[in-house]
């Protein structure tokens, strides 16, 4: 059985963060865009965890964990507004939602 | 007083009196409005049981009355007056010219003259219009004392009597005028007066079916007229009498001129003009019909004036005729057939009325076969005896009609005789002078016709004995007549009131009937040798057709044997007819039915009239009218409508033509300019979507770009 190395992680990283920015780009629901999101940020958080835990120093995991606390709130106001729009728009997708547009 | 100035005053008085009618007549005899929707009862509306109808006369009727009447006995006062000073002039010829109603008006005539075309509001007296208007006015006013009592129960009393006297003002201004204009005027005036009145009652639709047709009839005849004037004015330059007639006989037209056919076509054209008024063939269909106007009516217009209009404007045109022995030719033989055709209808008909309306086409025919063989005067003479006992047998049959309460079936009649005496005895008489008994008018005038048609230059033995047989035709249905209305036994419908009429129809009655005793004696046969007086209608009128004077005075050696023999022979037939007549209605009245069911084809002939109007009906109603009808219909489908069409398709098609080029290229220009702008702007619309996710996408695009210039360097 192989150990599972560095390299692994930043493999599994690697595709969390891609998916993520497919699901950015094309996703039109603003929901699924703010999970994208989440996707990218957790893809982020492995990777500082792995060097964290192949240069054993303990910084990376106590960054990972800000990086948690950041999302969390990330995703508290981003829900927040959302409610707020959709109340006034009655939708949740991106490309309805043009009132700066001309 | 100068009666002959003041001439203008005799068709001024019936006018003023249509006048007075049409202006104030509702006043003087207002009418329910409701009785006019009453109409369908009222098949001759005198019946005295149809009480329903009546409503109470108006107290100022007897105002009409007075007025109508009265109108046209000044009429008839002042033209005694003007006649009898007409009378006292060296020169019997007076002529008054009111004055001008179509001034001047150069034009060049047939033959490149330059003529001056005139005509006037002018009146000629002369002895042949002297003698018309005393008819007119004389008889009329005898016809308007009449319809005061015939018509007394009428709707529309006043309406009724300004007609009649609008139509003896249209018939004075006919017999009076100057020229052919006026006289035209006249004309078309009493064809209206005419329409009207047979038209009188006009909830009826056969009424008013037969004004129109008798309209329309008159109508075709008044073509050949208006042709005939026209041609005279370009051939003569003038229409009025004086100068036409001293203009023909002064010689410049001859047998041998250039101007020999076109006199005979203008002759034939004013005769065929005169055969619609006076109802001679082909054109006599309308006068039968007219008979559904009220039994005065038809006395006055439609037997004793009107209808010899035609005789009086050939009568009138003597100077033409003469110079035209083939019109001439043509007048008599249209006549002599119209007389003989007329009569062998009048033996079947069984409507008292329709009887007299054949009688009345037959005795015109007479007149016209007069005129044909150049004896004017005769023509004018059976005018004027025929006026008498015809207006006479009319109005006796308005008698019975009204003493039998509106039936004019023959055959519903008999056995009048005692009811009705004076009808009877009146009538009688009038059946006896149209039958050509001796001494009454009838024979006087006809029997001078048939010694013209025999003797005269124009006339043949064939005229002759077709004027024989129709005068023994005559005597048959008019005795015919009188046995199946007054003798054998009653077959009036029972319930039915009959009585006398009352005086104002009896006593125009009785003074009929003496005219028509007397009136003959003015114009005794030369051969009884009696004094001037006695046949002072030829000498009065002489100066009216002095060049036919002359050309009667050459009709060789008088064979005064002949003259008696065929005189005997039209007395015979008289008396034959009217013998057989008595027999068969009377004391054999089976016969007559034996002979019918033996000829039945030749009965349907007769009592169809020889299907003249079936004919009529095919050849012009239905050949003419709606073939006509037919084909200007596919010429509007065709050619208007095809134009029509033709030039919608064009516009349609040029119309296609403009939206291609308009779509295609114009709008394609358009459009491939815009298209060609928004190809060229489309790669720097896709930098400013207003998208996040693709401006998020550009920069993933330029981070990567970023790291593949880092890595590949």
């Amino acid at each position: 059985m192989h150990p599972v190395t560095t390299i692994h992680y930043l493999v599994l990283s690697a595709a969390l963060l891609l998916i993520g920015t497919v699901g950015v780009l094309t996703r039109r629901n603003i929901v699924v865009v703010l999970m994208s999101i989440e996707l990218i940020l957790n893809a982020v958080n492995i990777n500082l965890v792995a060097f964290s835990h192949a240069l054993n120093n303990i910084n990376g995991q106590v960054f990972a964990v800000f990086v948690i606390t950041d999302a969390v709130a990330e995703a508290a106001v981003g829900l927040g507004i959302l409610i707020a729009l959709f109340r006034n728009k009655e939708t949740v997708r991106a490309d309805e939602i043009d009132l700066l547009k001309w | 007083m100068n009666f002959l100035d003041q001439i203008w005053l005799i068709p001024l008085f019936p006018l003023f009196g249509a006048a007075l009618m049409f202006l104030f007549g509702k006043k003087l005899d207002p009418q329910p409005a409701s009785d006019v929707a009453l109409a369908p009862g009222l098949a001759e509306p005198h019946g005295h049981g149809a009480g329903a109808h009546h409503h109470p006369a108006s107290p100022l009727k007897w105002l009409i009355d007075v007025i109508c009447p009265g109108m046209v006995l000044l009429s008839f006062l002042f033209s005694v007056g003007a006649v009898w000073q007409l009378r006292q002039l060296p020169v019997r010829i007076h002529q008054v010219i009111q004055f001008t109603w179509i001034a001047g008006m150069p034009f060049h005539m047939a033959n490149g003259h330059l003529a001056t075309f005139q005509a006037d509001w002018g009146f000629l007296l002369d002895p042949l219009s002297s003698v018309m208007i005393l008819v007119v006015t004389g008889i009329g006013f005898l016809i308007h004392v009449y319809s005061t009592g015939y018509m007394a129960h009428d709707n529309g009393y006043y309406r009724f009597f300004g007609y009649l006297n609008l139509f003896v003002f249209f018939m004075l201004m006919l017999v009076l005028a100057n020229n052919y204009m006026l006289l035209f005027v006249g004309w078309e005036g009493v064809g209206l007066c005419s329409y009207l009145l047979i038209g009188f009652y006009f909830h009826k639709k056969s009424a008013g079916d037969a004004g129109k047709k008798a309209f329309i009839v008159n109508r075709v005849g008044d073509a050949g007229f208006i042709l005939g004037m026209l041609l005279m004015m370009s051939v003569l330059g003038t229409v009025r009498f004086i100068d036409v007639k001293s203009i023909l006989s002064s010689g410049q037209f001859h047998a041998e001129t250039a101007g020999f056919g076109v006199l005979s076509a203008m002759a034939v054209l004013l005769f065929f003009g005169a055969t619609g008024k006076s109802a001679q063939v082909p054109l006599y269909i309308w006068l039968p019909d007219a008979m559904e106007g009220p039994t005065p009516v038809s006395a006055l217009i439609h037997a004793a004036t009107m209808v010899t209009a035609g005789v009086y404007m050939v009568a009138r045109s003597a100077a033409l005729f003469q110079l035209t022995p083939s019109a001439s030719t043509v007048v008599a033989v249209v006549g002599a057939f119209t007389a003989i055709l007329a009569a062998t209808i009048a033996l079947v008909q069984n409507d008292i009325k329709r009887v007299l309306a054949y009688s009345t086409v037959s005795q015109l025919g007479y007149m016209f076969l007069a005129l044909g063989v150049g004896a004017y005067w005769v023509a004018i003479f059976h005018l004027f005896t025929h006026a008498f006992f015809k207006a006479l047998l009319f109005l006796g049959s308005g008698s019975v009609i009204h003493a039998v309460g509106g039936e004019q079936d023959m055959r519903k009649m008999g056995g009048l005789k005692d009811k009705i005496p004076i009808t009877h005895w009146t009538m009688f008489i009038g059946s006896v002078a149209i039958a050509g008994i001796p001494g009454l008018a009838g024979f006087f005038s006809k029997d001078e016709i048939l010694w013209q048609a025999y003797s005269s230059p124009g006339g043949s033995k064939m005229l002759w004995f077709v004027g024989l047989a129709t005068a023994g035709l005559t005597a048959f249905y008019m005795w015919r007549l009188m046995n199946l209305t007054f003798y054998g036994k009653s077959r009036v419908a029972a319930g039915t009131h009959v009585h006398e009429s009352p005086a104002s129809m009896t006593v125009p009655l009785i003074l009929l009937a003496a005219g028509s005793v007397l009136a003959g004696w003015l114009g005794t046969p030369k051969l009884w040798g009696l004094t001037w007086r006695f046949h002072a209608f030829e000498t009065w009128l002489a100066p009216s057709f002095r060049a036919a004077a002359t050309e009667a005075a050459k009709e060789g050696p008088h064979d005064a044997s002949l003259e008696w023999v065929l005189m005997g022979l039209s007395v015979a037939i008289a008396i034959i007819g009217i013998t057989i007549a008595r027999y068969f209605y009377h004391h054999k009245p089976e016969i007559p039915d034996s002979i019918e069911k033996a000829v039945k084809p030749l009965h349907a002939l007769l009592y169809n009239k020889w299907y003249v109007d079936e004919i009529y009906d095919f050849l012009f109603v239905n050949g003419l009218c709606k073939g006509g009808g037919l084909a200007l219909g596919a010429f509007d489908r065709n050619v208007v409508d095809g134009g029509v069409n033709g030039a919608g398709w064009l516009t349609r098609f040029s119309s296609k033509v403009s939206i291609w080029w308009d779509t295609w290229i114009v709008d394609g220009t358009v459009r491939f300019t815009a298209f060609f702008v928004k190809l060229l702007s489309y790669p720097a619309c896709l930098l400013q979507t207003g998208r996040v996710q693709s401006y998020a996408f550009f920069v993933v695009l330029g981070v990567l770009a970023a790291f593949g210039y880092y890595i590949a360097r």
